[in-house]
């Protein structure tokens, strides 16, 4: 895109493509509160999810080869206007997050039937989709200060979805209150430092901001933005010591929620870290400040062994399966502090792998839920047998996150693995085996939980559904016999969608490789190589 | 050797540490939960005053264009830009306070207490119970 005199250039759909992808979500969620018809917003969430999705994969068609499209927004040419920017990196993380939802929405609708009363269900798939876009925006934009506003449009509707599990229990409400101070507090020191890096270079696009920070040279201002824009978007990622609000928020929100975060909202702030790190300050500026070495290395390594340790003691399956999400967190960023190609690969692969598995794994979770209201040891024993379905997805996802080959957890560890002895960290290679055995010993109870304790007849609570008022309605859902069809499609799907990306690599790693290389060397800057 | 006039010509960016500094504190001190609320109140509009300043060119006037759109050359002006986007701010800020307000409503409901030590008295009472209760039907090994 020329700077300089905007003539105008008719544009195809194709084109426009990248605004489309984060534009029908947010077009769908006011249209469905206006209907304000349960149905008409169920339809409409399906239809904008619909749309993304096919959107985010033509434009990873696009863009897998290696280059960039640009989009420039209301045809303002960057770095005045603001900049839509997808290359492999964020491409695949839109297939992610799209097709995530897609795969997710017609396992809510039975879900959230049975954990929501009905009256809030419009607003509820309102904050949805608002929560999605906010999510795809994020990804999708080449221009700092968008990434705010895109941020907190996904962690306001966060904040709503999760206050929605009050209804089983009381506690969402504070975990989504300590959520929102702490997302709050996050998003503030990100703008924080965004302010400072404006203050330094009078530019918020990326490419723009890459480009003049290279020609100043690190100086104190920048460090500061620097450790600002961190510390703030390590607080969204949850990276270990500022991990808090995670499991409150995941084990009390509804179980539909849940899955959707676990698989979405942690992979989109990691690839916010990923873009700043090594697009805006670049690789070298990035090593210089020791970071990967000093910070993020011990806190990936504390993450991966300390989370799977607690979560060992965990006597929920939600709350253990949220520890178990900050452990994989620590993997997840002991391949960005490896600092080479192999470990961003393993995180950018692990992002996918890790959010279908989680996401498969909370689905059967919800679908327990479904069953016997809650998610305790206890109270699922013996269900293995009597949910046979269900609980045979199940072990797949269990054996996906602990990385048995011919799995998609395995592959992404097996990456992992590797570049740690590429880069001559043994250690670090050792400790992700050990955090593997902890995650064994986790999985293991849920089978033998699932399958060989007999079931606990005192402590079977029947699950009832809402009814719109909030109150337990006369009838007592379906309580024996197998996850319902609506539920069984969704999990099936992702556990054969974890066999499938762990034995054919070639659409994963493949992205993955050229997401890595492009990241590793540094932005392109606003030098034209777009396609 | 004390740098006074750097010190007085910087006045909004210490008042802009010290009023976040002060909203930290207060979110991070504070049990109340409302009290809590209005210390992330002060730290948002403490980052307002950090763009308002950086946007501040000295000897500038509002940045309006004439009428005729005849610009006498030589005049300065102020840089638009970080006024919009701390407008973009500010509604998120009251976006999130209201968003924050209406939770500490449902948790009075729910909790009869928007303390946070009464609501943590609750909530470990709540999980010990279930420790207690699963923990006994798993054996041992919870």
């Amino acid at each position: 895109m020329a700077a300089g005199a905007a003539e105008h250039v008719s544009r195809t759909l194709a084109d426009h493509l990248p605004i489309l992808v984060v534009l029908a979500p947010f077009v769908a969620a006011p249209v469905a509160v206006v209907i304000g018809n349960r149905n008409a917003a169920r339809t409409l969430a399906v239809l904008a999810t619909v749309i993304s999705l096919v959107a985010s994969w033509l434009l990873l068609r696009q863009v897998v080869g290696g280059g960039y499209i640009s989009y420039p927004i209301g045809g303002w040419p960057p770095p005045i206007g603001i900049e839509y920017r997808i290359d492999a990196a964020n491409a695949f993380v839109l297939l992610l997050i799209s097709a995530i939802g897609t795969v997710f929405l017609p396992y809510a609708f039975r879900s959230l039937d049975h954990e929501i009363p009905w009256r809030n269900h419009t607003l509820v798939y309102c904050c949805y989709l608002l929560c999605l876009s906010g999510l795809l925006g994020i990804v999708a934009t080449g221009d700092g200060f968008n990434v705010f506003v895109f941020l907190e449009i996904s962690s306001l509707s966060t904040y709503i979805l999760v206050s929605q599990g009050c209804y089983r229990d009381k506690r969402a409400l504070t975990a989504a209150y300590d959520y929102l101070i702490m997302g709050t507090i996050g998003a503030v020191f990100f703008v924080i430092g965004l302010g400072m890096l404006y203050m330094m270079t009078g530019t918020l696009n990326m490419a723009d901001l890459a480009d003049r920070i290279a020609a100043q040279g690190p100086n104190r201002t920048l460090l500061a933005a620097f450790a600002f824009i961190v510390v703030g978007v390590s607080l969204k990622v949850a990276i270990f010591p500022l991990h808090m609000w995670l499991p409150y928020a995941y084990s009390h929100a509804p179980s539909a929620v849940t899955v959707f975060l676990s698989a979405t909202a942690t992979k989109a702030s990691i690839y916010v870290l990923l873009r700043f790190l090594f697009s805006v300050f670049q690789p070298e500026f990035v090593v210089a400040t020791l970071t990967p070495q000093a910070v993020l290395l011990p806190l990936a390594i504390a993450a991966m062994v300390v989370m799977s340790f607690v979560a060992v003691f965990q006597t929920d399956l939600k709350r253990m399966l949220a520890y178990s999400s900050l452990a994989h967190v620590g993997y997840l960023l002991l391949g960005v502090a490896l600092m080479n190609v192999d470990g961003l690969s393993a995180t950018i692969i692990h992002l996918f792998n890790h959010g279908i598995t989680k996401a498969l794994l909370f689905m059967g979770a919800g679908a327990l839920v479904l069953r016997v209201g809650s998610t305790f040891y206890d109270d699922i024993a013996g269900l293995g047998r009597s949910m046979p379905v269900m609980s045979a997805a199940m072990v797949i996802g269990g054996l996906s996150l602990v990385g048995v080959p011919g799995t998609a957890g395995f592959v992404s560890k097996w990456l992992l693995v590797q570049a740690s002895f590429e880069r001559g960290w043994t250690f670090a290679a050792v400790l992700v085996v050990a955090s593997t055995l902890l995650t064994v010993v986790n999985m293991w109870r849920v089978f033998e939980v699932l399958y060989i304790r007999s079931p606990n007849p005192g402590s079977q609570r029947q699950s009832q559904p809402l009814t719109s008022a909030g109150g337990p309605a006369g009838r007592i859902a379906d309580t024996t016999g197998d996850a319902p069809l609506m539920m069984l499609v969704p999990i099936w799907i992702l556990a054969i969608a974890c066999i499938w990306f762990g034995i054919d690599t070639g659409l994963t790693l493949g992205s993955a490789q050229v997401a890595a290389e492009s990241l590793l060397s540094g932005s392109l800057g606003m030098a034209d190589g777009a396609i | 050797m004390i740098d006074w006039q750097f010190i007085i010509d910087h006045a909004n960016y210490w008042l802009f540490i010290l009023l976040m500094m002060t909203g930290f504190y207060i979110v991070v001190s504070r049990g109340n939960l409302v009290k809590k609320v209005v210390g992330l109140n002060i730290f948002q509009v403490s980052v307002f005053m950090l763009y308002i300043s950086i946007g501040k060119v000295s000897g500038g006037t509002a940045p309006i264009l004439p009428v005729d759109l005849e610009t006498e050359p030589g005049v300065v002006y102020s840089n638009p830009l970080p006024h919009v986007l701390i407008l973009t701010a500010i509604v998120v800020g009251v976006a999130t306070t209201a968003l924050a307000l209406a939770l500490i409503v449902r948790i009075r409901e729910e909790y009869g207490t928007i303390d946070e030590d009464g609501i943590l008295a609750i909530e470990q009472a709540i999980v010990r119970g279930e420790n207690v209760r699963h923990g006994d039907a798993m054996g041992d090994r919870a």
